[in-house]
């Protein structure tokens, strides 16, 4: 047994557990501390897929800067615990049927996926997935909308500063 | 080398745990928490075809998946702040006011 298959197991078991603390947890900062977890434990599978860019920005920009406004928010609005948990009522379980056919059919499908094409040899792409690679295609191909999400986050900034405010 | 299927079949029960907890929760909030672990499923789908193609261009998309969910965290939490200041509460049966 390799020792990637190894991180990865661990890596994936983990996610899933912090995942499935993020959904079960009762009060919303476990769920939130969870929700960091996660998004750790993913930037380490990640890095296994060579994406060492996206994995930096999943730590910086998920678990830095959108889990502090999910604190920030729960704390300003100081909640309690849930009143109510653990009745199987019909929304629940209707919820879970379909989650549970929802992976069932995306499970069957992926198993069907033909099997991959030439595996990258170590060295060989020694640039993938480096920023000055990821800089290089967003700079030329991807110019226009990488401008239209500068827009998008200063429409959004301003949207939020005037949908919280008080009195506009 | 890890069977890029694996990474796939993680993807997919990370995105439907994200679909159960936006169906059955009732915080506001961990809705909002279970709709960014779907994005972070479809996120690590772009990255894991990316590695099986040898290509960035699903790198450069879960990049601006990430920027576009910064955008929705924020105007999502202002929303959650102005529910909470005109009605006291976050729980979703409390909001009704859409459904008639």
């Amino acid at each position: 047994m390799n020792i990637e298959l190894i991180l990865f197991g661990a890596f994936a078991l983990l996610t899933l557990l912090s995942a499935g603390t993020v959904i079960f947890a009762r009060s919303p900062i476990n769920s939130a501390m969870a929700l960091v977890s996660t998004f750790f434990f993913m930037a380490g599978i990640y890095v296994l897929l060579w994406a060492h860019t996206v994995a930096v920005m999943q730590v910086l920009v998920y678990a830095g800067a959108i889990m502090v406004l999910f604190l920030f928010v729960i704390m300003l609005l100081n909640l309690g615990e849930s009143p109510t948990r653990g009745k199987p009522t019909v929304a629940r379980v209707a919820g879970g049927a379909a989650t549970v056919g929802l992976f069932a059919v995306l499970a069957i499908i992926l198993l069907k996926l033909p099997a991959e094409p030439a595996t990258l040899s170590t060295g060989a792409q020694a640039s993938f997935g480096t920023i000055a690679t990821m800089g290089q295609v967003i700079f030329t191909q991807w110019l226009f909308p990488f401008e239209a999400v500068s827009l998008l986050l200063l429409v959004a900034m301003v949207g939020a500063v005037v949908v919280a405010k008080s009195r506009i | 080398m890890v069977p890029i299927t694996y990474y796939l079949l993680l993807a997919a029960a990370l995105f439907c745990m994200g679909m159960f907890g936006v169906l059955v929760r009732r915080n506001a909030l961990v809705v909002f928490m279970s709709v960014e672990l779907m994005l972070n499923a479809a996120n690590l789908t772009f990255v894991a075809f990316a590695r099986m193609r040898g290509d960035d261009l699903g790198h450069v998309s879960a990049f601006f998946v990430i920027a576009v969910a910064a955008a929705e965290a924020a105007i999502g939490l202002a929303i959650v702040i102005a529910v909470f200041r005109s009605r006291g509460s976050i729980l979703l049966e409390d909001l009704r006011t859409m459904k008639h």
